[in-house]
């Protein structure tokens, strides 16, 4: 009943005109940069970030969950239509969606990736509101050393089990742990990694590397090739789905959203493993398991539905916990900590109207986007045919704007030249950006926790494993990082591995832009077999 | 000698085709196929896909004359590219395709067909769709 009215209260802010409007743009925004491959929510968000200090922090959430799930949306456009994804989100889509459309169906594929995106995402939000709550009710009683092990967990995951390199993931996890340790040390006042230059003393601005590392490196990394052979668009005209599309969509979408949501809300979840979960169910189930390479509609609906309960489950963690699970969660809790609001369990207790405004603008967000994306499906495809140099000069100019805006220091355009080209290199030698980002996000709150955990236990290391709740989580955390090798011993002594399906190898294919899973794809596909 | 055409998928890329296969045969002469694009957005309408390129190759073939089709991307403009290829193929004639463009259109865009005109070394041979 306390949920309910508090949601409730969340629509009547929510939909005041403001926040209405905001809500709009968010859409607008969000499925634009979903539609565009190398731009995706994460970057748009954090180009948005110095509009914080203009904004109220209710209208700023509301337009930046727009952006989220409005990412999610246009990548599967993207998808179905090019075969190219929009979104590291949508890349299982392609793989049917695009055999749909080159079969004369495009417009069936993308009313069902709409429609289940809306199905998923309103039965998402719906969970959010539900399971936040009990998160937190559960959070609260945790202290210090759990914290402390749960972010961990949270980085370790991210960096061990997403992307296709270890090795590569924790050089990065390691650059930005590095970038957050710059500046004055929080219980001492100590100086660190300032070089001795008095500007470093207050610590890199995360606007500043969010932009720098999202905008500016990929917008060099997007012209040291700027040219590349034209793709073509599949034309398609209104998306509509017959009777029998309904019938064999409707299944898909609802254990789409089975996989998402929990996946989403687990550290290093993602979008991008229960896709690829849902599409290997979805064709085991099918009635029509000839049609899966062909253009099978329900190995669209199921991932799409799936990537948008994911992006409601990331916002569990985020909101009840203050735990970021992937970039653009890791981009929104850094406006959090610009507005001055400590994220974390206290946060529905001490910003409760901002956080029910945000979940009911969720479902505000996911309507709009159906009614956005139904009809105008076409015109968003046109917005492929932007020449890319128009595109990355205007997200460089906002980048600097917004860098220089933030202290209207020059010293901070010097710092996000520097990290812009930390960002191209990391691109370029194929190390993830997510670690590093939560790394510098994540890294000064990590290690408050820790200096709170040691001084209670007056410098005993003793103290990191005082709650049971933290050496649990040490121990899951010890099964992710020994995982790899006891799966190469299990390898070793069962010689003949079953290859994994065409499927497998067609989502890597599809999947170079992103920085994405293979090997974890790859691994869940083979324990379901 | 040769032709060189400057071919876009539209009706008026059609008609400039057709004109320069009637010039190619009356002259004996080689027709060079420019369909190109800067390469620039994730697509581009103007660049023929590659079932297009093999129905004119197809067709080229059909009417017995010698030709070279050439798919530049390297980020110039389609006039370079035609006036490019002009001069490396020493071509006798230009054949484009002209479309309808209000002056605002050409202000902002340019008209691609107005530079090959004035550059052109050769005569330019210019038709409209039918």
């Amino acid at each position: 009943m306390d949920v309910w009215s508090s949601l409730m209260d969340g629509f009547a802010t929510a939909l005041t005109p403001m926040n209405f409007l905001y809500a709009v743009i968010g859409v607008i925004l969000g499925t634009a940069v979903g539609v565009l491959p190398g731009l995706g929510p994460a970057m748009t968000v954090a180009l948005l970030l110095p509009v914080t200090y203009a904004l109220e922090p209710t209208s700023a959430f509301i337009m930046f969950a727009g952006i989220y799930y409005g990412g999610m949306y246009g990548g599967s456009t993207t998808s179905i239509l090019l075969n190219t994804p929009g979104e590291s989100s949508s890349v299982v889509t392609a793989i049917e969606g695009n055999k749909m459309a080159k079969a004369g169906r495009a417009a069936q594929a993308l009313a069902t990736a709409a429609i289940g995106s809306f199905v998923a995402g309103t039965i998402g939000t719906a969970l959010l509101a539900v399971c936040a709550p009990i998160v937190v009710k559960f959070a609260v009683s945790l202290g210090a050393p759990s914290y402390f092990a749960i972010m961990v967990l949270a980085l370790l995951a991210v960096t061990a089990v997403l992307g296709s390199s270890r090795l590569r993931g924790f050089a990065s996890l390691g650059l930005g742990l590095a970038i957050g340790l710059v500046g004055m040390d929080s219980v001492t006042g100590q100086r660190r990694l300032t070089f001795g230059q008095p500007l470093l003393a207050d610590g890199l601005d995360i606007v500043v590397v969010a932009v720098a590392i999202f905008a500016v490196g990929e917008a060099l990394w997007v012209a040291a090739h700027l040219r590349r052979t034209p793709l073509h668009a599949i034309p398609v005209g209104q998306p509509w789905m017959g009777k029998s599309d309904w019938k064999r969509s409707w299944k898909p979408w609802l254990r789409g959203t089975a996989f998402g949501f929990p996946f989403g809300a687990l550290p290093a979840g993602g979008a991008e493993i229960p896709t690829f979960l849902s599409y290997v169910t979805e064709k085991r189930l099918s009635k029509h398991p000839e049609e899966f390479g062909k253009g099978a509609i329900e190995g669209v609906a199921g991932p799409e539905a799936a990537n948008n309960a994911a992006a409601a489950g990331t916002l569990t963690p985020m909101l009840a916990l203050g735990l970021p699970t992937n970039a653009t969660a890791a981009v929104m809790l850094a406006a959090f900590t610009s507005y001055g609001i400590q994220p974390g369990p206290q946060l529905f207790e001490s910003q409760g109207p901002l956080v029910w405004a945000l979940i009911a603008s969720l479902f505000i967000g996911n309507l709009l986007l159906l009614i956005i994306n139904l009809p105008l499906a076409p015109l968003w495809a046109k917005l492929l045919q932007l020449p890319r140099p128009y595109l990355y000069a205007g997200i460089l100019f906002f980048a600097t704007l917004g860098a220089y805006s933030v202290n209207l220091q020059a010293f901070d355009l010097v710092i996000l030249l520097i990290l812009g080209a930390l960002g191209f290199m990391m691109r370029r030698f194929g190390l993830p950006v997510l670690p590093l980002i939560l790394g510098v996000i994540l890294g000064p709150r990590i290690e408050g926790q820790l200096r709170k955990t040691l001084q209670l236990s007056a410098g005993d290391p003793a103290g990191l494993f005082s709650e049971p709740i933290a050496v649990g989580i040490y121990v899951i955390i010890a099964v992710i990082l020994l995982w790899p090798f006891a799966f190469r011993l299990i390898r070793r002594n069962t010689p003949v591995a079953p290859p994994a399906g065409g499927a497998a190898a067609l989502a890597m294919d599809a999947d170079d832009a992103v920085h994405s899973n293979h090997n974890a794809v790859y691994s869940n596909h083979k324990e379901q077999q | 000698m040769t032709v060189v055409v400057g071919y876009v998928p539209t009706p008026e890329g059609e008609a400039a085709l057709t004109q320069a296969i009637t010039e190619a045969r009356k002259n004996n002469s080689t027709l060079v196929l420019i369909n190109s694009s800067k390469g620039e957005a994730a697509v581009d309408t103007r660049f023929a896909p590659e079932g297009g390129i093999q129905d004119i190759e197809r067709r080229l073939a059909g009417e017995g004359i010698q030709y070279l089709i050439k798919r530049p991307v390297r980020g110039h403009d389609a006039a370079a590219e035609v006036l490019d290829a002009a001069e490396e193929h020493k071509a006798e004639l230009i054949v484009i395709g002209l479309r309808r463009r209000t002056p605002v259109g050409k202000l902002i865009m340019g008209s691609t067909s107005q530079r090959i005109l004035l550059e052109a070394d050769c005569p330019v041979l210019a038709v409209k769709a039918s």
